[in-house]
């Protein structure tokens, strides 16, 4: 008897305890799974927490495996308060169908117009002048990321961009390694042809090609050079099978490999392998020629709920997503650039004050994701999984294909 | 009298309402979900199905696409050798263990347990073991072959065949579990009457033995088919559909439009081909076999 009493004293107590916290409990879905990513992911989740309101959790690996699961719930009727996308135009047709919440009128009471830096970040989120999203972060993809061990093995210098680190291969494959590193995986290999052509040839390149799909400039010279370094990289990988980006990312570290065409992202591998930037690793934006930082990165978009109370919720996330101090803790965590040009990062480290500097000089240039649909980089990711694969594909051939996908490109 | 029968379609009434949810299941989710997406096949749809007309365009470019090209091929290859593979190697092992060997109970179950497997595991464990730094490539080397070379995953000129390997250890113990009930099956009589008259064993297996056993044989047909075309989660977990697009194979061309390239119509048409690949050699089979019936 005592021991129902006792549970049945317990059950009032938090019953009670539950309506006068008047807490709401959201759900937040997204795929930051990694020993970083979850700690940075946490900072959110602790800000949310202290204001009274409850973050459930909804992790699943793998952006390509959460984002199916998140649409099917959010079409399906069930969706979360809230969840991480790419911004760019991976929410364009949920937004279209009237799926997410407008919440324009949060951006303006937060004044993201003046704050949120560069302003392309915003315009991301904005469909016909409203806005959908809150941008948390800005990850980057030009980087070269040069291991020092394997060139110290070899007994030559750390090269300090692309033309010197293509120059060194040679020596570097005499001393039994591989130049290159590079997953075999479609993103990462589309991903490095497409940091190969923002750095190499000049940037309206990128901006006719992927902006404005124009087959003429896809088709031309420029693009043909580009192929032509591309097929170069590609020499240089082989005899690297390896799968997964931190796979390649560790073959620098353990001086197996010279260098890793990779997102500002790799530099959380590093940490882990307590490395120092500029001693045991170099980080070369923009390959080292032409300093450039894509403003690709993450987002945060809202449902449409019925639930008014759950509403509210959404908005004090929205809100508090943006606040120097979340960004700042979630940042430092992520290793990825604050979407705030006004907030102290004197802690961060060499690399990242690299990509800092960039940011405020204003060298950016707009994320491939913003520009070109999920199809279509599917398609591009697919040709170049085949190029860096096949050896005996040529440059041309390779081109000819490319400019059939920009064709055919929205 | 004719007169006096009620309706035919209220006859066995009972039985008939028992039916229904499993006649509404059948049309809807089968009859239904197939026309829905033959229908959305046609249209433009991308992250959300839409009815916005385009013809045949997306069996153009699904036509005109290397990938589905090369998934096709791959279907083919793997699944005409595996068919083959699978079934000798099945039959033949269910053979040795009806020779009344000792530990038959051990064989069979050593043999049969790599089916206990998912297909992600199987993929897994031989892609561990087919990789040249630390599977079997290196273990051989070091015995002292140094020349031995053995990575079909890494070359993509028979990275299909790797993964066929992974298929048969997977798929022969069922063949050979479903093989051995059919022998088991066959009357010791049979056996007596065969030696009486002086018929080789090896004769008696292949001209009396396995015609005996044709209901056998089509249900591990049906199995191992089935098993062939839906042929994904291998691939996956063993390949990923490398090196570059060499094991690519539709079901993962199908999977990879609609969710990761968010393009449902796209997806649809790849899917409605594999549906048509399929009826053209089911069809033609269940007329054969069900439709023979009524004659016979």
């Amino acid at each position: 008897m005592t021991l129902i009493k006792q549970l049945l004293a317990a059950t009032a107590l938090v019953s009670a305890s539950a309506t006068v916290a008047n807490a709401t409990d959201l759900e937040v879905m997204h795929w930051w799974t990694s020993g970083g990513e979850a700690a940075a992911v946490a900072e959110f989740a602790n800000a949310f927490t202290a204001s009274g309101h409850t973050w459930i959790d909804g992790a699943i690996a793998g952006g390509d495996n959460a984002r199916p699961v998140m649409v099917s719930r959010i079409t399906g009727g069930n969706p979360p308060g809230a969840f991480q996308f790419n911004h760019g135009r991976q929410a364009e047709e949920l937004i279209e169908s009237g799926l997410l919440r407008d919440i324009t009128d949060i951006a303006e009471a937060e004044g993201w117009k003046d704050i949120v830096n560069p302003s392309n970040l915003l315009g991301a989120c904005t469909v016909d002048g409203r806005i959908f999203c809150a941008p948390v972060n800005i990850h980057s993809w030009q980087w070269l990321w040069v291991g020092h061990q394997a060139y110290k093995d070899a007994g030559i210098d750390v090269p300090t961009n692309w033309n010197e680190f293509a120059a060194s291969a040679p020596a570097l494959e005499a001393a039994g390694k591989v130049p290159l590193a590079m997953g075999q995986q479609g993103w990462q290999q589309g991903g490095a042809f497409n940091v190969l052509m923002s750095s190499l040839v000049p940037q309206d390149v990128f901006m006719s090609v992927y902006g404005d799909k124009d087959v003429g400039v896809a088709a031309g010279g420029e693009i043909a050079t580009v192929f032509q370094a591309a097929s170069d990289a590609r020499a240089m990988t082989l005899n690297a099978p390896v799968q997964n980006w931190n796979d390649a990312t560790n073959m620098l570290i353990t001086g197996k490999a010279g260098g890793q065409i990779m997102g500002d992202w790799a530099q959380g591998e590093f940490a882990v392998a307590e490395q120092v930037a500029g001693e045991d690793y170099s980080c070369l934006p923009g390959l080292g020629v032409t300093e450039v930082l894509g403003t690709g990165g993450d987002a945060f978009y809202f449902p449409v709920l019925k639930d008014a109370e759950q509403a509210a919720a959404q908005a004090e996330l929205a809100a508090l997503l943006l606040k120097p101090e979340t960004q700042v803790a979630f940042n430092l965590k992520k290793g990825s650039l604050p979407v705030r040009g006004d907030i102290d990062l004197s802690s961060a480290n060499d690399c990242m004050q690299k990509g800092l500097a960039l940011l405020a000089d204003g060298k950016l240039l707009p994320d491939f994701n913003m520009l070109v649909t999920p199809d279509t980089k599917n398609q591009i990711d697919t040709l170049f999984t085949e190029f860096f694969a096949d050896a005996s594909m040529s440059a041309a051939d390779a081109q000819a294909q490319f400019v059939n996908i920009i064709k055919d490109a929205e | 009298m004719a007169l006096d029968r009620p309706n035919q379609l209220f006859r066995n009434k009972t039985a008939k309402i028992a039916a229904i949810p499993m006649i509404l299941t059948a049309l809807v989710v089968f009859i239904g979900g197939t026309t829905w997406t033959i229908v959305y096949s046609f249209t433009k749809s991308g992250l959300l199905p839409r009815l916005k007309w385009v013809g045949f365009q997306q069996y153009e470019r699904l036509w005109d696409a290397k990938r589905w090209i090369i998934s096709i091929e791959n279907l083919a290859i793997y699944g005409l050798l595996m068919l083959i593979l699978v079934f000798a190697l099945g039959f033949l092992l269910a053979t040795l263990v009806d020779q009344k060997i000792r530990f038959e109970n051990t064989v069979r179950t050593v043999i049969l347990y790599p089916y206990a497997m998912s297909f992600v595991v199987t993929g897994l464990v031989w892609q561990w073991i087919l990789n040249p730094e630390f599977g079997l490539q290196t273990i051989v080397r070091g015995w002292g072959w140094e020349t031995f070379t053995f990575d079909p995953l890494y070359n993509a000129n028979i990275a299909i065949y790797g993964v066929l390997i992974a298929g048969l250890w997977q798929g022969s113990g069922l063949v050979m579990i479903l093989m051995l009930a059919g022998l088991r099956g066959i009357d010791q009589e049979v056996w007596k009457a065969a030696r009486v008259d002086g018929i080789p064993t090896w004769k008696t297996y292949l001209f009396i033995v396995i015609p005996m056993m044709r209901p056998v044989f089509i249900t591990t047909l049906v199995l191992v088919v089935t098993g062939i075309v839906k042929l994904y989660d291998l691939i996956v977990a063993q390949t990923g559909g490398g090196p570059g697009i060499a094991t690519e194979v539709p079901a993962k061309y199908v999977y990879d439009m609609m969710f990761a390239a968010m393009n449902l119509g796209q997806g649809f048409a790849a899917s409605t081909m594999m549906l048509i690949t399929v009826a053209i050699f089911i069809v033609p089979w269940a007329l054969m076999e069900f439709g023979g019936n009524k004659s016979g």
